[in-house]
């Protein structure tokens, strides 16, 4: 068993953030997951936006790692040939009193260094949003908002970072660590061994960092339901409309999605269960009055799907930090709302952190910085669509018939790393349009059961228990 | 099929039939159960067979070109079709376009079911291709929400693969389905049948473990402490079908918000001039029977439209 240098303990957004960061060093590195691919926890369900920085307390260190974040993912998202849009957002106030608390948020948000701000009237409201409530009376500005998609981010932070060394392993579940000159980490899939252990597990962060004996914070999770849209809908809104924040979350947004659907949510509510990912009739109610509050032309027949995602809280702000009692272990913790924004000056911080605590790090000068871009047929022209095909055949065979997606674009998934059924819908779209798979779900389960040389009744969903079918007809 | 084969008889000469799947038939092909046709043919077959009278009948026509793998990826309102084919992508003029697209299933999500998302949730169409052209089971405990026709047929095939029906819910008073249906593919198999009552929420983490069910009253709200369980793996959607017409949306058509039907005066027609629309994709019809009668009306419309035009 060979003594990595850093093992990370996670796959989702922090974690493959972390990965990528440090591949650029003369390492030795392995991420660890849990699940059958990565992006599986809360990365996959949340809004995708990249926050401009509002709304965060002045002195917090997830106010500051956002301000910087939302600056740096653009060079990570271009070099990784990820689609970021900045599309801006409208804090949205009602009444004169609510328009005096924009003036407070701006200011606030200015302390961080937010950029840009711009307190808008009536007028500049009904030009640049149409369908915005008439309600509305002034609204707050940021321009440098913007939107990703979350687990594609994932997908090409990961992928990027084997190119650069870094050893994956999924369905590899860290269940105890012991430490004597180095950690040895414990796992369904057998042992590790590392001289530093970063923890980046999400919701489970305050279990893991009990196996390596700290056990001073809880995760505690708080329940975000969303509700997505008709791509139809994708030009109801031009901006990322908020509502005036509460003390607990953003409120609920008209939200764009780099995929085109307009979604609308979050709840936030807090639960005990880790594993509680129901959406509820309550929610739905809540997020439907408050949506329409914004647009009010939203009507619950454009639902097309819902999700609900865990956001992991360790009291108010992220816990980043090297544990003395256990040197050489990083928690990375309590990585709650704007984690997806913050991860790359997260990363950042963990690389300064393993230099403080005496890690020699050696730039590559073979470090691969780009990748190039996924195919998807659903951005493109027509026109570059006749060039592949022309190219290539199978370009042209249609599997997804909603969202457009080829056999060519399926198998480039699995080729990727893809496993499962949701897998592949993360990664292409396909499953994820107005028919939700029922058209095509036959025959990516084919696909993947040819390329993976697996039988059809070994294909899941996700992973684990979650197999498709029960069984083949006798 | 029962278009293209209609304008040919009213005089169109030079016809092309676009399908994107390998076979032609639509949907019929994985109806393996009885009861089409008897109107049309005044005999009882099967989806198969009475697809493959048209098909039969359709081949022995050279003037209908017909291109299966074409998958339609757009069209615009003056008639230019533009469509995917192994190897390249066409596009083609028509004097006159009939829209014969079908339907596609309404989703768990569009009737708002609350809980998780796990493994075993199937639309019941999707369910019906696994075991009649895939030959796999997909679930041993099933719960039906909804009593459509397809979902009534399915809780029959359920039970005749070995599979335990543990439940058909319909938040009606009555089925939506065929009565002959009930009878033969629930009532004889004693399957338990929930009128007014609803599935409030799906359980289950990785796979499907229960639904919670709940009785409505007459304005479709839930009554109190009506609430039970029932444990499962599979849950089938079978709540309705919907016409598939994004392309003519595409193209201008105005659609129904509620049904998704183009908004039209007369059968067939849209606010398109020379784009007509037939079968499941115009309305949505119960029995094969009239598709096929009404879609025969469509060619002979395509034709008058062109000889309108000439
Ligand atoms: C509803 C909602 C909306 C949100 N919206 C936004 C937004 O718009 N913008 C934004 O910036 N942020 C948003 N967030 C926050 C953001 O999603 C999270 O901060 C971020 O995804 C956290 O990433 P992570 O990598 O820490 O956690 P995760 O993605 O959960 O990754 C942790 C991984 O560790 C794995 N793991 C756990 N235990 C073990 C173990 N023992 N062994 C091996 N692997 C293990 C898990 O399976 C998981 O894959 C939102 C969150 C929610 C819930
Ligand atoms: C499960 C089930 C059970 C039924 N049981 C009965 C019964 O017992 N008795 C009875 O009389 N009727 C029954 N019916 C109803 C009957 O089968 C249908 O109403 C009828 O077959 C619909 O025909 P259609 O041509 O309108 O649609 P479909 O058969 O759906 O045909 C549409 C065709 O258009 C193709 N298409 C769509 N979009 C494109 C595109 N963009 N490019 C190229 N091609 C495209 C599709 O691939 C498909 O082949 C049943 C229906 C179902 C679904």
């Amino acid at each position: 068993m060979n003594l990595f240098d850093i093992v990370i303990i996670g796959g989702g957004i922090v974690g493959t953030s972390i990965a990528r960061e440090l591949s650029r060093y003369r390492l030795s590195l392995a991420l660890l997951e849990k699940e059958s691919e990565l992006a599986f926890g809360v990365s996959k369900s949340n809004s995708g936006i990249i926050h401009p920085g509002t709304q965060n307390p002045v002195n917090s260190l997830k106010g500051r790692l956002c301000v910087q974040g939302n600056f740096l993912i653009r060079k990570i998202a271009r070099d990784l040939g990820v689609d970021f849009k900045e599309v801006g957002e409208l804090i949205v106030a009602f009444n004169e009193e609510e328009a005096s608390r924009l003036v407070e948020i701006k200011k606030d948000a200015e302390k961080l260094g937010v950029p840009k701000l711009k307190i808008v009237g009536r007028k500049w409201l009904r030009i640049h949003e149409p369908n915005l409530s008439g309600e509305a009376v002034k609204a707050l500005y940021a321009p440098t908002a913007g939107i990703i998609s979350p687990y594609r981010m994932v997908y090409d932070l990961a992928e990027n970072a084997v190119a650069n060394g870094v050893e994956i392993h999924t369905e590899t579940k860290v269940e105890s660590i012991v430490r004597s000159n180095h950690f040895e980490i414990f796992t369904t899939k057998g042992a590790f061994k590392a001289r530093y252990i970063i923890n980046a597990s999400g919701l489970y962060a305050d279990e893991v960092s009990k196996m390596a004996g700290i056990d001073d914070f809880k995760i505690r999770p708080r329940k975000g339901e969303e509700f997505i849209l008709d791509k139809k809908k994708e030009y109801l809104t031009n901006h990322l409309l908020f509502p005036l924040p509460s003390k607990v979350s953003k409120g609920f947004l008209v939200i764009k999605t780099s995929d085109g659907n307009p979604m609308i949510g979050p709840t936030a509510e807090d639960i005990l269960d880790k594993t509680d990912l129901a959406t509820t009739d309550m929610g739905f109610k809540k997020v439907l009055i408050a949506a329409r509050r914004l647009i009010p032309s939203i009507d619950e027949n454009d639902i097309i799907a819902y999700f609900a995602g865990l956001r992991p809280v360790a009291g108010d702000d992220f816990i980043i930090r090297h544990e003395e009692k256990a040197p050489g272990f990083i928690n990375v913790a309590g990585i709650q709302s704007p984690g997806l924004t913050a991860a790359p000056t997260i990363a950042l911080m963990v690389v300064n952190i393993l230099k403080r605590a005496g890690m020699k790090l050696k730039k590559k000068p073979d470090f691969i910085g780009k990748r190039k871009k996924t195919i998807h047929l659903f951005a493109m022209p027509l026109e570059r669509t006749r060039k592949l095909i022309e190219k290539d055949s199978t370009y042209g065979d249609m599997v997804c018939r909603c969202e457009m997606v080829s056999i060519r674009e399926i198998r480039d998934a699995i080729g990727r790393g893809a496993r499962t059924l949701d897998g592949i819908k993360f990664r292409t779209r396909a499953q994820a349009g107005r028919c939700h798979g029922s058209f095509c779900t036959t025959r990516i389960m084919k696909i993947l059961s040819q390329e993976l040389k697996k039988s059809l009744t070994e294909v899941t969903k996700r992973g684990g228990a979650s197999e498709v079918i029960k069984g083949e007809r006798s | 099929m029962a278009a293209a084969i209609s304008a040919f008889e009213n005089g169109a000469r030079d016809i092309l039939l676009l399908e994107r799947d390998q076979y032609l038939g639509g949907i019929l092909n994985q109806c393996i159960h009885t009861g089409f046709g008897i109107n049309y043919f005044k005999e009882v077959l099967t989806g198969p067979e009475y697809a493959d009278r048209f098909i039969k009948k359709i081949k022995a026509i050279p003037e209908i070109e017909i291109s299966l793998k074409s998958f339609v990826v757009k069209l615009t309102k003056n008639n230019v079709i533009t469509y995917l084919k192994p190897g390249s992508l066409e596009e083609v003029k028509a004097k006159a376009i009939i829209m014969a697209t079908g339907a596609r299933e309404r989703t768990r999500e569009m009737v708002h079911i609350a809980g998780t998302r796990p493994s075993g949730i199937f639309s019941a169409g999707l369910a019906q291709k696994l075991i009649n052209i895939e030959g796999l089971l997909p679930g041993k405990e099933v719960v039906i929400i909804g009593s459509g026709d397809i979902g009534l047929i399915m809780a029959r095939r359920f039970v005749l693969e070995g599979a335990k029906v543990k439940g058909v819910i319909e938040i009606e008073r009555r089925t939506r389905g065929l009565a002959r249906n009930v009878v033969q593919c629930i009532e004889d198999f004693d399957i338990p049948f929930y009128l007014s009552h609803k599935v409030s929420k799906i359980h289950g983490k990785d796979r499907v473990e229960a639904v919670e069910v709940v009785r409505v009253n007459e304005g479709l709200n839930e009554v109190p402490d009506s609430k039970f369980k029932i444990e499962c793996d599979t849950v089938l959607i079978s709540v309705g079908l919907i016409p598939e017409n994004e392309l003519i949306e595409m193209a201008g058509v105005e659609l129904d918000r509620k049904t998704n039907s183009p908004v039209s005066g007369e059968l067939n027609k849209t606010s398109i001039p020379g784009l007509f629309v037939c079968g499941n994709a115009f309305k949505i019809y119960d029995i094969v029977d009239s598709v096929s009668k009404d879609s025969s009306l469509a060619g002979r419309r395509a034709v008058e439209h062109i000889a309108g035009q000439a």
